[in-house]
């Protein structure tokens, strides 16, 4: 099983529910954030002075799935979220021990 | 007395006519007048950070009630006891008595006569709480309002309106681009220097960070708000229903709007986008400019005064921001001090009936009066109480530690330390 953390620009979210909803991904944890990549934000003027912008807000997509659907989902995302522009995002993928569904107390694959 | 009583007293009908409608329409710019605490508040609150919001509203409405306070007591008596060319010198604590036998002052029922000039020194006072906002010591900034209103624009007032040496010599000054703005920035000027800039406004090698604002649409809600007062500060100056407030009105619109247009062209040319708050700022310039000479310039005059007004305001605020190294959150000094010493002299450009030589005289005198005042009393509050807020209160919001409470309470800003 893998967790996929997936930041995306906030306008990016319908886009990617579509993709989510048409895989296996049977949750979605969504979490606004707020951050800089390497372009550390951007910069303004304000009466003159320059100022930096470094916390721009982004969402945090995160869901647990089995391995092949997360490597479905990370093709599809890098093919229909990419705009081409910095700070489309990224994707950060970790390996899951283990997932219980608290209703049942199912463990593993059948509790995704 | 109603008009009735007026006649049944031996006044003639067409004057206690005049008398009346000239009440209701000095009372109408009074309240207007008033209003501008509001439009001063929210432009003062919207263009500073949201940490500090509650005590920018607290400095406002204190230089108010301060203002009324101690105008009352002390001030009128200094602006209008009398025909000294300095200072008057009667009617302290009970102003009252400088009303003739029948009431009246100047051609006014006394109270209507000190409510009009009471509104108009406090909005002198508040003008500086802009430049000092975000970490003045309350107390100490409490004590300068009650000095403000005791010392300085009472004194300069009494010259130019109250019979003093200005007036006589001709100087015009209509509504107060001199008497009002001119010396509430010039204390501006004093105050933001000696207090010192805020933390994190210059770098070691003086490089300036800019400090966004935390809410541009209040502060344009109180741009709104102060232009649509000005009808009632530069045509409720006429004290009188005179068919010439139309015009007052005319000149004062031109000048706000060309103003405001030029900012945003300079704004637009020298940074590459029209600038929200420098363009608003821009409006202000125009009205504090045309103030003085409102009643006597013609309409292209006005455009012209609220062309460079909108220039100068935009390079002035420039000026003091990165070369002066004065840290002006708002951009007072440039919009009252300069613009109102800019406005009062070319009237005496575009006014026929004014003198350049005179308008340069009293501008000049008020200026060196009040510069010289506004350092010595700046100077002994901070020599005694402290003049700035301790470095914990600064960076933590002066709401939290002045005041007790936070003005956005259950809202989680971001904290700029």
């Amino acid at each position: 099983m893998k967790k996929l953390e997936i930041v995306i620009k906030p306008e990016k979210l319908e886009n990617l529910k579509v993709i989510l909803d048409g895989s296996k991904a049977s949750g979605v944890m969504i979490t606004n954030i707020m951050g800089y990549g390497n372009q550390k934000g951007f910069r303004h003027l304000y009466r003159g002075a320059e100022y930096k912008v470094n916390l721009l807000p982004k969402l945090k997509v995160e869901t647990v799935v089995d391995d092949k659907t997360a490597s479905e989902i990370i093709d599809q995302v890098v093919e229909q979220i990419k705009t081409g522009n910095y700070g489309d995002g990224k994707i950060f993928v970790y390996d899951v021990e283990d997932a219980v569904r608290i209703r049942t107390g199912e463990h593993g694959q059948d509790a995704l | 007395m109603y008009l009735s009583d007026l006649i049944k007293n031996g006044m003639e009908l067409a004057d206690a006519a005049e008398l009346l409608v000239n009440v209701t329409w000095t009372m109408l710019g009074a309240f207007l007048v008033y209003f501008m605490q509001a439009g001063f508040a929210m432009v003062e609150t919207g263009f500073t950070r949201a940490k500090n919001a509650g005590n920018i509203i607290m400095k406002n409405m204190m230089d108010f009630v301060l203002g009324s306070i101690f105008f009352f007591m002390i001030g009128f008596a200094i602006m209008f006891g009398g025909d000294g060319p300095i200072v008057g010198s009667s009617g302290f604590f009970s102003p009252m008595q400088l009303a003739d036998g029948d009431g009246y002052f100047n051609g006014l029922p006394l109270g209507v006569f000190m409510i009009f000039h009471t509104v108009f020194c406090a909005t002198s006072a508040t003008i500086v709480s802009g430049a000092m906002a975000e970490r003045t010591k309350f107390m100490s900034y409490l004590i300068y309002s009650a000095a403000i209103s005791i010392f300085i624009y009472p004194v300069t007032g009494h010259w130019i309106w109250g019979g003093g040496w200005l007036s006589g010599m001709g100087f015009h000054d209509f509504a107060g681009s001199t008497a009002v703005h001119m010396v509430g920035g010039v204390c501006a000027l004093a105050g933001a220097k000696i207090l010192g800039p805020r933390i994190g406004k210059y770098e070691k090698d003086g490089a300036v960070n800019a400090i966004p604002g935390h809410n541009l649409p209040l502060g344009a809600l109180g741009v709104f708000i102060l232009w649509f007062c000005w009808f009632g500060f530069n045509c409720g100056s006429t004290t009188g229903a005179a068919t010439n407030v139309g015009d007052i009105a005319m000149t004062t619109n031109l000048a706000a709007a060309a103003a405001t247009l030029a900012a945003l062209i300079v704004t637009w040319v020298k940074y590459g986008k029209p600038d929200v708050s420098m363009t608003l700022n821009g409006s202000l310039a125009g009205l504090v400019a045309i103030t003085a000479g409102c009643d006597v310039v013609s309409n292209w005059a006005a455009v012209i005064i609220g062309v460079l007004a909108g220039v100068c305001v935009v390079l002035v605020i420039e000026f003091v921001d990165k070369i002066l190294k004065i840290d002006d959150p708002v951009g007072a000094i440039g919009v009252h001090g300069f613009c109102g010493l800019m406005g009062t002299i070319l009237t005496g450009i575009f006014s026929p009936e004014c003198s350049l030589v005179t308008q340069i005289i009293g501008v000049g005198s008020v200026l060196a009066y009040v510069l010289v005042l506004a350092v010595i009393i700046f100077t002994v509050i901070d020599k005694t109480v402290g003049l700035r807020a301790g470095e914990v209160e600064e960076r933590e919001g002066l709401d939290l530690h002045e005041h007790g409470a936070p003005a956005y309470a259950n809202f989680n800003l971001h904290r700029d330390r």
